[in-house]
């Protein structure tokens, strides 16, 4: 809480605070907002491998195993001549003690038949339940005098000061040298283990480098928004990023950025409400992004992927129609043509009613299939008949074609019965591409009758028209 | 130091109480917990709970037990239910999905309860890691005019025997379902009975006895408690049955202990006595260490001491095998201690060991400075190089190998050789009176005592 800003103003007005806070005016909330953002960083950095390595809750076991240390090293240091509660000695403790958790974690794993994720509960547990029974010891010997160190569980982010900015910094800066100059290596250990042997990868080093930026950034974080939320600054803005992309270099910075940001909003929300604890602040502010990318994140959130399932499903029916009416024309003709409107236009239209008996559709869901394509300028509806412009009769005469094309390549290549082949087609033509269709087409050795529309293959009012493929299935054959 | 060790019955039996029925009824849960893969939740879970508490006492105004209660659990399973969705549909890894819930869902509770410690002292650390020793403060009358006479029992314990009875009725009684739907929950669908809804009703249970311990014993504990008993039990047993029982019974053990080691082991180091909670998860962690070093089969010295026994076993084979072979050559009656160290690469201390061993089982004797086989040590001898003799033939004759690979083949198998295999062999090469270097098979000896 950066209370103190807010109390040497004296009667400020909100409005005023806000200024205060946001234009970093204020010596300790330019401080405070800094450090939590360099933190932002190096922990969303560090956190997007940690995800991909599927050891998001590594961080968890972690900053609980540095309890004990903590402890530990405020009772020893005094031996040494050291003070007890000088941050250099305390961040030493801890992290001697987290890696000894994370040794042990490594160890049940390995030699023992317990799997990960109770190796890690068990670390978790007896490390902190060490580090508690150590802190109850120091709390009934020298009371008042462990109060510093009860702020590592909470976090004690308002009173950051110019020092701990300077650690966080450096911390943040050799987190940024590590994974860069050994992006390459981490990736491909992060990704395929295996692979990172066999290309004489120095895995356990990699890992072990990997793991003690991890508990750098755990150990700084800890004495910053303490033990529980540096877990989250480690887990959310990482995991958030995956949303937006599935490129490891793009999630990385993204989750940088996502961590930064929060940091940034929350310590200076925090600054605003000065009540409120700031590190469950920049968590809440983590959280809300990781919501947003969670519904609309660019590549996995999940209403864009509804979008994207909507506009395929919408081009497949737009498929199925104009298919439709090219299979109404060729088949019939004009049987119950509008005489005049077949001799001013010269694409015959097709009644309503045929091209309804073509698919199992709903007739709520062909017409407004229709008013998509009379949009797109493929068509007229005029009534009851359904008329294609020059265009809609092009784009109809392709469509076909590369169905029948497929079609014909099943029966040929595939054994496909002539009766059942046109609902595989259905499946694959929305995703043959133009490459694949010239190789079909100098497979079948079609090429001669460029631009003409092959006939069917099989009997075009035999077969039962299934209903439309889903778009699931498709957008799953992809 | 100056103040004496007391054990007060009415004060320590009450808190010892209260860590056994909550280390019962967690390790009751936990070993399927452990099972599923799942240990990370009872973390979660109660870290999530704070909000709940905080909303129970915001929308209540009061602190009484029960609406916090209900608030905690619904809040729980919630934290279940959304770490799947996130799973299921973000196509988020589990870990990853359950930090964003409870960490989101603690900052929340943080927040909460800032906002209503205006009014109340709630505070988050003692809802996390507990007041035990409080236990036998708040008491509740049983008994009156039914017994005779009111005993005061303490709230707490009260609470945690019935989550333990319900966990224990719930183990009891579904136990066939739990084990199948943890070990093949498609097989369990199929069975006739929803995989799903057991991991629903497991998911409650946990919540509901990370709840109940939160403010008497601390969710520390719990933590421990679902975990560490049943991966110790995981140890020592294969059995699901007898893992569930044994890990009850190290969680009260793990328990007990902790209470005697907070009063007691800080003393020693001229401190006053410490957290209970903290050395009851402790002492679980002891008590795992314990089966990871001590294990009858897995344990770490069981699987050391195997190995060891085994490379002594093959060596001694080898020894003899040896001496047979250096009889059959006619060099002379005796073996130089040197040439055998050579031969079985042995440095000369493990040589002179391991010829002082089997001097002292008399399966050899010294001999005109060296040594030689006695009748008993001639009689395994020979059944070893029989073995070996017989795999060369069978590799030749059967396997198809060429002659020159087959001795490391025989070397390898001869000491896993019985006599059942020996006549096997024997009769699939058609009784062969020589290996394939010609040299001659010895006879199956008629007391041949040894196998394996």
């Amino acid at each position: 809480m950066i209370a103190s800003t807010v109390i040497e103003g004296g009667e400020a007005t909100l409005a005023e605070t806000i200024l205060r806070v946001v234009s970093l005016s204020d010596y300790n909330t330019r401080i405070v907002v800094l450090a939590t953002t360099m933190l932002g960083v190096a922990s969303g950095l560090i956190g997007s491998f940690m995800l991909l390595r599927k050891r998001a809750l590594m961080g968890d076991a972690l900053s609980h195993a540095a309890l004990p240390g903590i402890a530990l090293a405020f009772l020893i240091a005094p031996l040494f001549r050291l003070d007890g509660k000088s941050l250099g000695v305390l961040l030493f403790g801890a992290a001697a003690t987290g890696l000894m958790g994370m040794g042990a974690i490594l160890m049940i794993h390995r030699w023992t038949k317990i799997k990960e994720d109770a190796a890690m509960a068990m670390v978790l547990s007896v490390f902190f339940g060490a580090g508690l029974s150590l802190l109850g010891v120091i709390q009934k010997t020298t009371t008042g005098h462990a109060a510093g160190l009860e702020s590592f569980i909470f976090g004690k982010t308002a009173s950051i000061i110019a020092s701990d900015a300077w650690l966080i910094a450096a911390v943040a800066m050799i987190s940024i040298l590590t994974l860069g100059l050994l992006w390459k290596e981490l990736v491909l250990l992060c990704f395929d283990q295996p692979m990172a042997v066999t290309l004489g990868y120095p895995t356990l080093l990699l890992d072990a480098v990997l793991m003690a930026v991890v508990v750098l950034v755990t150990m700084v974080g800890l004495q910053a928004v303490g033990l529980v939320l540096i877990i989250a600054l480690l887990v959310i803005p990482a995991a958030a990023a995956r949303f937006w992309s599935s490129r490891m270099l793009t999630v990385t910075w993204i989750a940088a950025l996502l961590g930064a940001t929060s940091c940034l909003i929350g310590a200076q929300l925090s600054g605003i409400f000065p009540h409120l604890p700031s590190g469950a602040v920049i968590v809440l502010v983590a959280t809300f992004f990781f919501v947003l990318s969670l519904f609309f994140g660019g590549e996995n959130g999940l209403v864009t992927a509804m979008i994207r399932r909507s506009r395929l499903a919408r081009r497949l029916d737009r498929r199925h129609v104009l298919r439709g009416i090219y299979e109404c024309l060729e088949q019939g003709a004009p049987r119950r043509l509008d005489r005049e409107l077949a001799q001013y236009n010269p694409y015959a239209g097709v009644l309503l009613s045929d091209l309804q008996a073509t698919r199992s559709w709903s007739g709520r869901r062909m017409r407004r299939e229709l008013r998509h394509c009379e949009a797109e300028g493929l068509l007229e509806v005029e009534g009851q008949t359904v008329v294609l412009t020059a265009a809609g009769w092009a784009e109809a005469a392709r469509l076909t074609h590369e169905h029948r094309l497929w079609e014909l390549f099943l029966i040929s290549y595939a054994d496909v019965a002539p009766s059942k082949v046109d609902r595989d087609a259905d499946r694959i033509e929305h995703v043959l591409e133009p490459a694949m269709i010239a190789e079909l087409e100098r497979l079948l050795q079609k090429s001669e009758s460029d631009g003409a529309v092959m006939p069917s293959p099989h009997e075009i009012g035999a077969t039962l028209e299934p209903a439309g493929p889903s778009a699931t299935t498709v957008v799953e054959g992809h | 130091m100056d103040e004496p060790l007391e054990w007060i019955w009415v004060l320590d039996g009450w808190i010892v109480a209260a860590g056994v029925l909550c280390a019962v009824a967690a390790s009751l849960v936990g070993n399927f917990l452990v099972l599923r893969r799942m240990s990370m939740l009872g973390d979660a879970i109660s870290h999530a709970v704070l909000p709940g508490l905080a909303a129970a006492f915001l929308i209540t105004g009061s602190r009484s037990s029960w609406p916090m209660f209900v608030g905690a659990v619904i809040v729980g399973i919630m934290t279940a239910l959304l770490t799947q969705w996130i799973r299921d549909r973000g196509k988020v890894d589990e870990g990853a999905s359950m930090g964003v819930v409870f960490t989101s869902l603690f900052a929340l509770g943080l927040v909460m309860i800032v906002r209503a410690a205006d009014q109340v002292d709630l505070d988050p650390g003692c809802v996390l890691y507990g007041a035990i020793e409080m236990t036998p403060l708040d008491t509740v009358a049983v008994g009156g005019d039914l017994v005779g006479h009111t005993v005061f029992i303490p709230r707490v314990v009260l609470v945690l025997a019935a989550v333990t009875l319900v966990n224990l009725l719930f183990v009891v009684l579904f136990f066939k379902e739990l084990r199948l739907t943890s070990f093949d929950p498609a097989l369990a669908d199929t069975s006739g009975f929803s995989a799903r809804a057991m991991h629903y009703a497991l998911m409650t249970l946990v919540a509901i006895t990370a709840v109940a311990s939160f403010e008497s014993v601390g969710n520390l504990l719990v933590v421990a408690m679902l975990v560490v008993p049943a991966a110790t039990a995981s140890l020592l047993t294969d059995r699901l049955s007898t893992m569930v029982v044994l890990s009850a019974l190290i969680a009260a053990l793990s328990a007990v202990a902790g209470h005697i080691a907070a009063i007691t082991l800080p003393r020693l180091f001229g401190f006053g006595s410490t957290t209970t909670a903290g050395m009851m998860a402790v002492m679980t962690g002891v008590a795992f260490v314990a089966a990871m070093v001590l294990a009858p089969r897995r344990g770490l010295i069981a699987k050391a001491a195997a190995h060891l026994a085994l490379a002594w076993q093959v060596v001694e084979d080898d020894l003899l095998a040896y001496l047979y072979r250096h009889e059959e050559s006619n060099e002379g009656p005796a073996a130089a201690k040197a040439d055998i160290a050579s031969a079985l690469r042995l440095s000369a201390v493990r040589a002179s060991a391991l010829l002082g061993w089997n001097v002292r089982r008399k399966t050899i004797l010294q001999h005109e400075g060296g040594y030689r086989l006695t009748p008993s040590g001639r009689a395994r001898a020979s059944s070893i190089v029989r073995s070996h003799r017989l795999w060369e033939q069978y590799l030749v004759d059967q396997a198809g190998l060429p002659t020159h690979r087959i001795h490391g083949q025989a070397e390898r198998l001869e000491h896993f050789t019985d006599r059942g295999v020996r006549d096997q062999l024997e009769r699939e090469t058609q009784f062969p009176e020589a290996d394939p270097h010609g040299r001659a098979i010895p006879a199956e000896q008629p007391a041949a005592s040894r196998d394996g």
